[in-house]
């Protein structure tokens, strides 16, 4: 009896701790993802006075949208081209980082500062670096005779130029991570490495890589959905253009629901937003938690 | 026992924060919703009362560079003290797209700004959303047609749907060629004649042309549409219906317009190929890199404050005909609000444009002030005089037209974009082009021609 009632003590303890965030997280997350949910089995654009049911005609209508395919393969494209990259480059900053000597807070500081530095004044930065004739890497271009290249205004190099710009920013707020992870193996290890003579190759191979293993994981799902979540820098830039060659799903989520003021569809296609984040995080984690040791 | 005690205090107490927090948004709610619905049940006393203050939020944009919050807000603040019962609170909302955005959220929430300056080409979304109200009884009452018929007819192009005023032109623009007079004198141009053909203008440009700078450059970014319909206006017509349910893209003289475009970098090599981003371009000339450019005139007041050479501000070269579109934005009023604020924010909007204060507002921004009689107060008229590039755009606006503005307009306006950046960065033909999006557009507009 007495037990029992220390066991719903602590119960009701616990929950009441929970209530407060519980209730923020019903209120602006669950409850949004729910009428998300049910919007987009509707019409409601600005054609319709009046939402009404409509089915899966909303999905229906975006599978036929040459715009939807363009921005998912887009994305896709947008997510190859930094996620790797991105989380390669971070590991390596973090490795010259960790063993610089001197200056280490310099280098340091150096790496991460692009992360600080908010996405729309990156945007505004970026967009007079590359400006043709006058911008800094027109000028960089032009030892090349190429200083005349329209990076953001070429379909074929537009991509390019984002992906570029989403890694320098993205690489130093990575790095933190796997510092973090560095200091976390332990210094045994690498000693009874020395005394075995392996090469730091191995080392590495050996040691430190698979040990940074459960950061890797987090930066890879980390990069990954920001990689569908970073659209602040088309609003400055591009506006998804020319043509939608760099427009990527979350802005067009946004034109879809506050230019063309088509809620069921933006709802739809939140959906499918939500859904293949989900399963691709589903994928990372299960497959690949397998293979990771956690000490 | 005494932890737990204390723990639970402090969820309680974090508990009571939320709870605080909610009823003191629902009493500084019920506060400001009140003097309103008193106001509504007790008319006639509010009438014999006038220390009754009526307050009224307006949400504005800034579109252009320049302190403009600050003058908005001094304006404000001028009306407040001239109207001591009236009290105007300026919102500055961010960008056009940023205020729709809020105001659209405020409508659905059911508490819409009292008035609000959004673009003139939001009137038939606004329509559809059932948002906005006629102006017409307001305008009878205070101003009539007198102070209707003082606005340039290009600027109340995009006000009137079905011979009803739906919205007052306030910072108002049009598109201007700028060209920079040093650089004509090198090549040996006149630099007092401007080109004023197509074909001139052409051939100018190929002129001006040089190692590290560009004959003429139009943006083609973001308002790649506006631009266009520049072009499509000087070689024949509108590109859409004035009722919004109709576009006409798929015609000859369109495609022909385009190819112009497309061939002033193409065949004529004056200017980059690929899309021109809108925001580079005034720096463009600025700094030399390109002797001309076509954009808005809302971008005079900076160009005149940062050009280091001698620059001039010509009409928009013709085909068959000058034309350009306005642009920019009106002064909307809502549904749901009741009569008492309505005429107050009448009031305000007839201050806002009052013949004095537009040709001020031009002055400060650059902007085309709105109205005939604001060019016959003394400030333009010395303003003018000292700068006659200020009066170009205002005699252009002969042949402005309405800009481009459909129901659904954010819709319409993407296909139409995208179409013509396929165009621009070598991707489609002109023609084949434009009928696609005819086609797309449409289907948009199928729902609205029922």
């Amino acid at each position: 009896m007495e037990a029992q009632r220390a066991k719903w003590k602590v119960n009701m303890y616990a929950w009441l701790l929970l209530l407060p965030s519980l209730i923020f997280l019903l209120l602006f997350t669950f409850y949004p993802v729910l009428q998300t949910i049910i919007l987009s089995f509707h019409q409601a654009d600005l054609g319709s006075p009046e939402p009404f049911f409509n089915g899966v005609d909303n999905y229906k209508l975006m599978l036929e949208d040459d715009v939807f395919w363009k921005v998912l393969s887009n994305n896709i494209w947008f997510a190859l081209g930094t996620v790797p990259t991105s989380t390669a480059l971070a590991l390596g900053m973090a490795l010259f980082a960790n063993k610089v000597l001197r200056g280490k807070g310099f280098v340091r500081t150096a790496y991460f500062y692009p992360t600080i530095v908010p996405m729309i004044a990156v945007a505004n930065i970026w967009l007079f670096i590359y400006t043709p004739e006058y911008g800094a890497l027109s000028h960089v271009m032009e030892w090349f005779g190429k200083g005349d290249m329209n990076w953001l205004g070429d379909q074929t190099y537009v991509m390019w130029a984002m992906i570029f710009m989403v890694i320098w920013k993205e690489a130093g707020y990575f790095m933190i991570f796997y510092l973090a992870g560095l200091q976390n193996i332990s210094q045994e290890l690498y000693e009874s490495a020395a005394m075995e003579g392996a090469s730091s190759w191995t080392v590495f191979r050996r040691v430190t890589f698979p040990l940074l293993m459960p950061t890797t994981m987090f930066v890879s799902i980390i990069a990954f959905t920001n990689s569908f979540k970073l659209v602040d820098h088309l609003v400055i830039m591009t506006k998804g253009g020319p043509d939608n060659a760099s427009n990527l799903l979350l802005y067009y989520i946004y034109e879809t629901a506050f230019s063309f003021w088509d809620q069921g569809m933006a709802s739809a296609l939140t959906i499918v937003m939500v859904v293949l984040l989900l399963a691709v995080a589903a994928i990372q984690f299960f497959s690949l938690d397998k293979k990771i040791h956690y000490n | 026992m005494r932890t737990v005690t204390k723990s639970l205090f402090s969820v309680v107490m974090s508990l009571a924060l939320i709870t605080g927090c909610s009823t003191g948004n629902s009493t500084t709610s019920s506060n400001q919703t009140s003097p309103g619905g008193q106001n509504n049940q007790t008319a006639p006393a509010a009438e014999t009362k006038p220390a009754e203050k009526t307050e009224l939020s307006f949400y504005y944009p800034v579109a252009v560079g320049g302190p403009l919050t600050k003058i908005v807000d001094g304006m404000a603040e001028e009306f407040n003290k001239e109207n001591p019962n009236i009290t105007v609170k300026p919102v500055y909302t961010g960008s056009y797209q940023d205020t729709t955005t809020k105001v659209q959220a405020a409508v659905q929430g059911k508490t819409p700004p009292d008035v609000a300056v959004m673009l003139s080409t939001e009137l038939h979304t606004m329509m559809d959303m059932d948002a906005i109200i006629p102006l017409d009884d307001l305008i009878a009452k205070d101003g009539g047609s007198d102070y209707i018929n003082d606005f340039f007819p290009g600027f109340m192009a995009n006000s009137q749907v079905d011979g009803k005023t739906y919205s007052i032109p306030f910072q108002r623009s049009t598109i201007v060629l700028y060209y920079n007079k040093e650089a004509f004198k090198e090549v040996g141009l006149d630099p007092e004649k401007p080109p004023a053909t197509w074909d001139e203008l052409a051939e100018y440009a190929a002129k001006l042309k040089k190692d590290g700078r560009w004959g003429i450059e139009i943006p083609s970014s973001g308002f790649t549409y506006w631009m266009y319909q520049a072009l499509a206006l000087q070689n024949g017509k509108n590109l859409m219906s004035q009722d919004g349910k109709e576009v006409y893209f798929d015609t000859p003289e369109n495609a022909e317009a385009l190819q112009y475009w497309v061939d002033l970098a193409k065949k004529h090599q004056a200017m980059p190929e690929g899309v021109i981003e809108w925001a580079t371009v005034p720096s463009d000339f600025l700094e030399g890199k390109t002797a001309m450019m076509f954009h808005t005139t809302g971008n005079l007041t900076n160009v005149k404050n940062n050009a280091k050479f001698d620059f001039g501000v010509a009409f928009l070269p013709a085909k068959k005909n000058f034309g350009s579109p306005t642009g920019g934005g009106n002064f909307y009023m809502f549904k749901g609000i009741d009569a008492n604020k309505q005429e107050a924010a009448w009031k305000f909007i007839r201050f806002m444009t009052e013949p004095k204060r537009a040709a001020q507002w031009s002055i400060d921004t650059g902007y085309v002030a709105t109205r005939n009689s604001a060019y016959e107060e003394d400030i333009m008229k010395q303003y003018v005089k000292d700068f006659p590039a200020a009066k170009v755009a205002r005699d252009q606006l002969e042949y402005g037209h309405a800009e481009f503005s459909t129901h659904n307009n954010g819709k319409v306006t993407k296909v139409l974009n995208d179409n013509l950046q396929a165009v621009i960065t070598g991707q489609a033909e002109p023609a084949a082009a434009l009928k696609k999006a005819q086609e797309e557009a449409d289907k948009i507009l199928a729902p609205f021609n029922k």
